[in-house]
């Protein structure tokens, strides 16, 4: 498409500026449609594990709930607290939104389908998603409030805390698929395990490292056993407390948004992206973008369950958590995983 | 020209950014235009074709440190004039610190342009067939191997250094055994009782 765009009137920079602006788009209102959805889905899920209906009455099913409290939102006045630092109160909110749409640009949807298919992908996510406490931190430290204060500080410590594992696992999925792109970890998982089974997450030497992963996602999007930094019982709604209409629609959406970006790391970095889970013909059949959707999909319902039915962390048994269980774990697997590589693949 | 645009914009951002860091009065505002000084900073080092200390550049500064920076400055509680008394009293060191710097950089652009260095050999390799870590990492690993494995010696020193300084032995501190409060059982912590009516619980 890029090329039919700068073979026209436009020219190759122009045509090429266009072509991405229209790429982004492509994936940015999909993107905003799956949130909604995903939200509906979510308190669907919860619902139906604490016996209860859930949304039910907005559409069929209750299916315009999301869209309907998009629209209360939208039309809520906007509240600035009068001690607050109004500049930045403002910005915090974008900044959580713009940054959970920014990792998508090297998710890969399907061979060939990512919009910028760099080298250096794996960092770029690891760059984004470390960007992602800003927004939170920015949020609670300019509502001038106790409670979004405290809230910020916690968000501060765990993010740090949590990416330092994260890091580490990432690190031994390189090692296996010795890349740095997306789509290469992802053909890489092709035929990996006993030479038909797609996915690192199956090789009983990476599942160790896809739990930490799952673990250690839900604590960097703050999901529920680790949602610390807006823990109801203490903070309120912590960081979120002074927001009000869009500005907090905007962390709202921007959340979710995270949320299925890391149920998309989870299949693309250890259940084989965009692959059917076995290297048998007629399942390629089916368009690789469904098997990633399908992935996608279940992780979130993970993601759900998780949060339907284990109660929140203390403060403290968060960090023993990250420090004391996941580094050394993790730290641990790169060794092991580079020892294996060095003895099997570059030979003793 | 996409690029002479990108650059311009993230030198313009760059440079404005710095100069507000050390203008903003309140330490907050100077650690957030700081951020965004790394932020453009890792956008030049993408147009040179050098994504991976890019990436390094915002997983690193801005991912880390500058969140740390944050996090202490966000807790002070800063007298702003107390901070602004002591100008006067800093100025001559802060000249001679700038006037090191300039003189610094006066002699590496000279021996720049003079010639002595062959540039084309150190610009960052765009167009190869290897990617960019993969030749970072075979210097790293090869040549300056030693020089690499003696800065994560000094970090590591930096690191058990920091962790003795600041590790005293406090008393009186109830610490938790992790184990012990997993390895307590229902019928260890709970009772049940079926209590006649009328009569005293036995405690």
């Amino acid at each position: 498409m890029t090329a039919w765009f700068q073979s026209t009137f436009l020219g190759v920079e122009l045509g090429w500026l266009v072509a991405t602006l229209i790429l982004i788009l492509m994936i940015a209102l999909p993107l905003m449609l799956a949130v909604a959805m995903i939200i509906y889905a979510d308190r669907k899920i919860w619902a139906a594990m604490a016996l209860r209906r859930g949304p039910n009455v907005v559409g069929p099913f209750g299916l315009l709930q999301s869209f309907a409290d998009g629209l209360k939102v939208f039309l809520q006045e906007t509240i600035i607290p009068s001690s607050a630092n109004k500049i930045l109160f403002l910005i915090a909110p974008i900044i959580t939104f713009t940054v959970a749409q920014m990792a998508w640009a090297v998710i890969p949807f399907g061979s060939q389908q990512v919009l910028a298919d760099i080298n250096v992908g794996l960092l770029y996510i690891l760059a984004i998603s470390s960007l992602g406490v800003y927004g939170v931190v920015i949020s609670g430290w300019s509502s001038n409030s106790k409670y979004p204060f405290f809230s910020a500080l916690r968000a501060a410590a765990q993010m740090i805390s949590y990416e330092v594992s994260i890091g580490f696992v990432l690190i031994s999925v390189v090692l296996m698929a010795d890349s740095f792109n997306l789509s290469t970890i992802v053909l890489a998982q092709k035929g990996h395990v006993l030479g038909f089974i797609n996915g690192f997450g199956f090789n009983p030497m990476l599942l160790p490292m896809a739990v930490v992963f799952l673990i250690s996602a839900m604590a960097e999007t703050a999901r529920t056993p680790f949602d610390l930094t807006e823990a109801e019982s203490e903070l309120v709604a912590g960081y979120q407390t002074e927001y009000s209409s869009m500005s907090f629609a905007l962390f709202w959406l921007g959340e979710y948004a995270n949320v299925i970006l890391m149920c998309a790391l989870n299949a693309v970095l250890f259940w084989g992206g965009w692959l059917p889970p076995i290297d048998w013909a007629p399942l390629y059949a089916v368009p690789g973008m469904i098997w990633f959707f399908a992935k996608i999909l279940f992780f979130f319902f993970v993601f759900s369950w998780v949060k339907a039915t284990v109660p929140r962390y203390r403060y403290d048994q968060l960090m023993r958590l990250g420090w004391k269980i996941f580094l050394p774990l993790s730290l641990f697997w790169v060794f092991l995983v580079s020892g294996f590589l060095m003895l099997t693949r570059y030979g003793a | 020209m996409m690029q002479i645009i990108a650059f311009y914009l993230f030198a313009t951002i760059l440079i404005a950014s710095g100069a507000l860091t050390i203008l903003a009065r309140n330490p907050v505002h100077s650690v957030l235009w700081l951020i965004l000084a790394f932020f453009n900073a890792a956008g030049l080092m993408l147009l040179l074709g050098a994504e991976f200390i890019a990436m390094l550049l915002v997983i690193v500064y801005v991912g880390a440190v500058a969140v740390l920076f944050l996090f202490v400055v966000m807790m002070l509680d800063i007298d702003f004039a107390a901070l602004r008394s002591g100008f006067v009293r800093y100025l001559p060191f802060g000249a001679l610190l700038a006037v090191v710097l300039a003189a610094e950089m006066l002699f590496a652009l000279g021996s720049w342009r003079a010639g002595g260095v062959q540039l084309a050999g150190r610009i960052a390799p765009v167009h190869s067939a290897s990617s960019n870590i993969q030749q970072v990492g075979e210097l790293l690993y090869s040549r300056y191997i030693f020089l690499f494995e003696a800065a994560g010696i000094i970090l590591l020193v930096a690191m058990i250094g920091a962790i003795v300084l600041t590790n005293r032995p406090r008393g009186g501190v109830r610490r938790q055994n992790v184990a012990a409060q997993n390895a307590r059982r229902p019928k260890d912590a709970v009772r049940l009782v079926n209590q006649p009516i009328g009569q005293g619980v036995e405690l």
